[in-house]
């Protein structure tokens, strides 16, 4: 996301923290010289903050590299220190993590790549419908926002409950229009993958609809006038125009998708309880279980940080990835 | 299908409706109506059949009737008066957590966020860099660590583990500095030659005409707070200390199938929020698009 490409625009939709806001807020004070310079002003009124950020940011940025690197047992007074133990016994076959952990990222694996696909598909779609001037377009902008507002435990509940195989909705309207498959949506595979998906994309459609809207808004409209008048169709307008125009906030939202959904938790954690076996485990459910409920510490900050690891990943590649298409 | 757009000379309509691309025909229009309408009953239909099924008995639950035969609000005296699962205890923390954590935030990130807009200090830049690069770590490489901070602040199981920690996090820092540094500075500077503090400006000058900010820094603070599941589903235990959430998760297991009365839970945990997401709704949608903060 480079400064020039929101630069030119007046209002940068879903820009995210980026290069060019720092950049643009430094012009701004070097230009109006600040009034009250130095003294011990500054940092009275940075103090609360900066207590909270240390203690519960930063500190914790570091001290989960200590624990890792320890037996941490919280519930034993020692915890002796054992190196990258906890990391090489991930990487080792037959460790009593490793093949849960790997299990666990697999699932996430799956899930980041069953839902990112349609949770950027749909979403545009939406927003594509959604930016046309029409009574009622708000209404509708709001009932596909809605589900957003809810918890991921409601969410949670209230679809293991219309996914129960026996009595849920969704298996009972199936049946209506002649599926008679009582499909087991909560305990088995396949089904187990799209009742984790389908509650995701209704849960969390409209945040992105909404930034892509905000995104479609900011295309100029000449460059449709102009498209229209060399003869463009409507697929060639939304590849020709539309397409380049939303590459930043493309990027924003692929982005901040992978990464939300390879934090998945509370819908494994509520729907499918990981199953059948621990298929569906998430790895946030596995170091949740490892590090908080059977207290090996050490282990679970260890993963935590490999999962980390890869997300940071995943975030820097995926920015490389769309940039250099940019380029060509 | 291109042909009704295409044939139209752009220059005998110069302005288009505002916001949309083109005029599509009448027919496209329907069609666009009636996608959207089938889109819409299919979103708003499952929160309709979790409210409905609130008022049902247990053994109707199983039953897929919208409506209930014999409307019952069995299920909310019936959770209301449970020990084990105390859902109206579970409210109020929810809401004084909710509450005190937004608060937390306002006051904290605006003071700092005002510094970092508006004084000169040593070291500022890299502070501002180091605050906002935080907003990148995910947080789940934080759950650990915080938890055994939080266990020996003795927090364990108390308000405070849900109230104060998540305070901390760069987001209200990074949107309430952006809006700062975007207000004009004459005020400020008309205030200083009349002699006030930097506080005086910071509260009567500052404050006041960052309402806007403020309130959806308060709307966004709220809901994630009330929202938060995996934090107090671990850092909260005994069922008079839980909030809703992990509340939630609680009723699952402990009535498993009587879905009638997990519902009810579902309703009370949802009603605050869709209330204020229709009185609020401009706020939290502008605020969502503008920021792009992910739950």
């Amino acid at each position: 996301m480079t400064s020039t490409d929101l630069g030119g625009r007046a209002a940068p939709p879903a820009a995210g923290p980026g290069a060019g806001q720092l950049r643009r807020g430094r012009g701004r004070l070097g230009a109006g010289q600040a009034p009250g310079r130095g003294g011990v002003t500054p940092y009275l009124f940075l103090a609360p903050y900066l207590l909270l950020f240390g203690l519960f940011i930063l500190a914790p940025s570091v001290y989960v590299i200590w624990i890792s690197l320890h037996d941490w047992d919280f519930l034993l007074p020692g915890k002796p220190f054992v190196g990258l133990q906890n990391y090489l016994n991930l990487f080792k076959p037959g460790t009593v993590t490793s093949g849960p952990f790997w299990q666990s990222m697999e699932a996430t694996g799956k899930f980041v790549l069953f839902s990112v696909p349609l949770l950027v598909v749909v979403p545009l779609a939406v927003a594509v419908m959604l930016n046309q001037k029409f009574p009622g377009r708000n209404f509708f902008r709001a009932a596909f926002f809605a589900p957003y507002v809810l918890g991921v435990a409601v969410v949670g509940i209230l679809w293991r409950f219309l996914l129960d195989p026996n009595i849920g909705l969704v298996n009972h309207m199936l049946d209506r229009i002649g599926i008679d498959a009582n499909i087991p949506w909560t305990t088995q595979t396949p089904w187990v993958w799209p009742a984790l998906v389908g509650p995701t994309i209704w849960w969390t459609l409209g945040f992105n609809a909404v930034i892509f809207l905000a995104g479609l808004q900011d295309i100029p409209r000449e460059l449709y006038e102009a498209a229209k008048v060399d003869g463009a169709s409507r697929w060639q307008q939304f590849r020709n125009v539309t397409l380049p125009g939303l590459r930043p906030v493309l990027v924003f939202i692929i982005t901040i998708t992978i990464l939300a959904s390879a934090n998945v938790f509370g819908q494994p954690y509520l729907i499918t309880q990981g199953r059948p076996g621990f298929e569906t485990r998430s790895a946030i459910m596995y170091i949740g279980q490892e590090g908080l409920r059977d207290f090996r510490m050490g282990n679970a900050a260890a993963m935590s940080f490999l999962l980390t690891l890869v997300l940071m990943l995943i975030s820097v590649a995926n920015f490389l990835v769309f940039r250099e298409r940019r380029e060509r | 299908m291109a042909t009704a757009t295409t044939s139209r000379p752009p220059a005998t309509e110069p302005r288009q409706p505002v916001g949309g691309t083109r005029g599509p025909s009448p027919g496209r229009r329907a069609g666009a109506y009636a996608g959207l309408l089938l889109l819409t009953v299919l979103f708003v239909s499952p929160l309709v059949f979790m409210l409905t099924t609130s008022f049902k008995t247990n053994f109707e639950a199983t039953q897929p009737t919208w409506i209930p035969k014999e409307p019952t609000s069995e299920g909310y005296s019936f959770i209301f008066n449970a020990t084990q699962t105390p859902v109206l205890r579970w409210f109020l923390n929810s809401l004084l957590a909710a509450t005190g954590q937004t608060l937390l935030i306002l006051v904290t990130a605006s003071m700092a966020a005002y510094a970092l807009a508006r004084m000169e200090f040593p070291g500022k830049r890299l502070l501002t860099a180091l605050i906002i690069a935080t907003i990148f770590i995910p947080p789940i490489v934080l759950l650990i660590p915080n938890y055994v901070i939080v266990a020996e602040l003795g927090w364990l199981d108390s308000l405070a583990a849900v109230v104060v920690p998540g305070a901390a996090g760069a987001f209200g820092v990074f949107f309430l500095r952006q809006f700062f540094i975007s207000l004009p500075r004459e005020l400020e500077e008309a205030a200083l030659l009349d002699g006030a503090s930097r506080w005086q400006i910071f509260t009567r000058v500052i404050l006041p005409l960052s309402k806007p900010a403020l309130a959806t820094l308060a709307l966004l603070s709220f809901l994630a707070n009330w929202n938060d599941f995996l934090w107090p589903l671990y850092v909260l235990f005994s069922p008079e200390r839980l909030t809703l959430q992990p509340g939630l998760s609680t009723l699952q297991s402990a009535f498993t199938t009587d879905y009638a009365t997990i519902m009810v839970g579902g309703v009370i945990a949802s009603v605050p929020v869709l209330i204020l997401f229709v009185f609020a709704q401009r706020f939290i949608i502008e605020g969502v698009s503008r920021s792009g903060l992910k739950g």
